[in-house]
């Protein structure tokens, strides 16, 4: 079942509170994952694997340099989630 | 002044220890001969030959933020907080360069294990069998990496120096002081974090320390099976955590006024080049250790008046470096208060040079010999002044006190540290 883009910015904002310790609240789509939030390339794979089971979607290595913020990675799994 | 030769000293100490989650709850238990070995009551330690280990007082997460305590290795998180403790203790706060008393280029740090991350290599290669390779951490190998507990000091206080891991099993955490002692000397820093972490509670270590006949099987008695000295001893029972020492040229320390523990003199080293795991029978290393101590130092052995020694509760080890200690100092050894305090913390192993160093820095500063417990029936071949039981007063005036690590591989070193 699809997730609706409210759920996916939710859902990040769980995963990047369980792996950076930022406050839910603050996890927001105009956020920049390194810039704003903590998370570092290494912890970025981390988010990627976790959004990946949580949305059942795949995220090739190759897109992910590309998911700059939380609205990039919303954006590409409203895209791209089966 | 001549700059291969300055004079260091320590300013600062830090543990998180089976004894207690700082460095003043570690030395209460340590005068009090509290033990600080367990039963393991983990699932995985049912089927084990050995199921007691001196396990941490106080657990790391409860200490470290959550997102910082996942990316770091259980040693690197024992170092860290240990290290804090020790930079505080020292009179610093913050990083190096905020800090205005540290210069970052003339700061470094020098924190070893003898096994490193052996809990998360271990954890990650049962994710990969069972979870699949996606699922194993991007973080696992700077948390599994040796000197990941240095590295991660050196991030923490802006430590440009250099930042180091000599590796000696054993050995490693007297090993990485020994080096940090010597980076200030030469005149490489000003001021060196160091000392040893050791995180190797986990079936595997165990099973495999266990099946060379090196560990207490004494499973009934947790508190009673570390006993250097005793004619029961069967085997050293591992522990865990961290020791951390601040060292500091006697020039920097005085510049802005810090408060002194005691100077620290220096090492000696030698490598038995006998066996890889076990103690050359003679004693010729050990030995070795001692002698090449005097000869590069002014140290003289009859104001050595405390010895933490390496001791760890095996049958021949015990007496091994007693025999050298007796070999090389003469009668001067019946001056000397020899104390195992592995009997209360257990053998932290690489860990344990930095444990024993902040044991025998406040052995000095308090002028107290900390206990050996269980010695019940003294071993026979004990020929030497061991503090049983209870802790033992050291003289007034000038002191010396020695802290001896040997590791498998067969490196040998002693410490030497004087109180004026």
């Amino acid at each position: 079942m699809a997730h609706t883009k409210e759920e996916i910015v939710a859902g990040l904002a769980e995963i990047v509170n369980e792996i950076a310790g930022i406050p839910v609240e603050d996890v927001q789509v105009d956020k920049s994952f390194t810039d704003d939030l903590d998370v570092d390339s290494l912890s970025m794979v981390e988010v990627v694997v976790a959004a990946e089971e949580r949305f059942d979607v795949k995220i090739p290595d190759d897109d992910v340099k590309n998911l700059k913020t939380v609205g990039d990675a919303t954006d590409y799994i409203l895209k791209h989630q089966s | 002044m001549n700059s291969t030769n300055r004079t260091v000293v320590v300013t600062g100490i830090g543990a998180t220890t089976p004894l207690g989650g700082d460095s003043a709850s570690t030395w209460e238990a340590l005068l009090a001969g509290r033990s600080g070995v367990t039963p393991l009551e983990q699932e995985w330690a049912a089927d084990l030959p050995v199921r007691i280990a001196a396990q941490i007082a106080v657990e790391p997460t409860e200490v470290l933020p959550r997102p910082l305590a996942r990316k770091l290795d259980r040693s690197a998180q024992f170092a860290l907080i240990a290290a804090r403790e020790a930079w505080a203790d020292a009179g610093f706060s913050g990083k190096a360069g905020d800090e205005p008393a540290v210069d970052p280029d003339r700061l470094g740090t020098v924190v070893a294990s003898g096994i490193g991350g052996v809990t998360t290599l271990l954890g990650q290669y049962d994710v990969l069998r069972e979870q699949g390779f996606r699922k194993v951490s991007p973080h696992t190998v700077p948390m599994l990496m040796p000197n990941s507990p240095s590295a991660n000091v050196s991030i923490e206080f802006n430590a440009r120096a250099g930042t180091h891991t000599p590796v000696s099993a054993c050995a490693s955490g007297a090993e990485a002081i020994g080096y940090a002692i010597e980076m200030i000397r030469t005149g490489r820093a000003d001021v060196v974090v160091a000392g040893g972490t050791e995180a190797a509670v986990h079936p595997l270590p165990i099973a495999a320390f266990a099946n060379m006949m090196a560990m207490s099987k004494n499973n009934d008695d947790p508190q009673g099976a570390s006993r250097p000295y005793d004619v029961a001893r069967d085997g050293f029972v591992m522990g865990e955590g961290s020791g951390i020492v601040v060292l500091e040229s006697a020039e920097h320390a005085a510049k802005r006024g810090a408060r002194v523990y005691c100077e620290a003199i220096g090492q000696g080293i030698s490598a038995d080049a006998h066996h890889i795991a076990q103690p050359e029978p003679t004693g010729r290393g050990i030995s070795g250790a001692l002698t090449n101590l005097l000869d590069n130092s002014d140290l003289k052995p009859a104001e050595i008046a405390h010895i933490n020694a390496h001791a760890t509760s095996t049958p021949l080890g015990d007496v091994g470096e007693l025999r050298a200690l007796r070999a090389v100092f003469g009668d001067d050894i019946d001056h000397m208060a020899v104390s195992a305090t592995k009997s209360m913390t257990g053998h932290l192993l690489g860990g344990a040079g930095g444990v024993e160093t902040v044991a025998t820095v406040l052995a000095l500063h308090n002028r107290i010999a900390p206990p050996t417990i269980n010695v019940d029936n003294l071993d026979p071949e004990v020929d030497a002044n061991i503090v049983r039981g209870e802790a033992r007063p050291l003289p007034e005036g000038t002191i010396v006190a020695l802290n001896d690590s040997f590791g498998f591989g067969g490196l040998n070193v002693v410490l030497a540290f004087r109180k004026s």
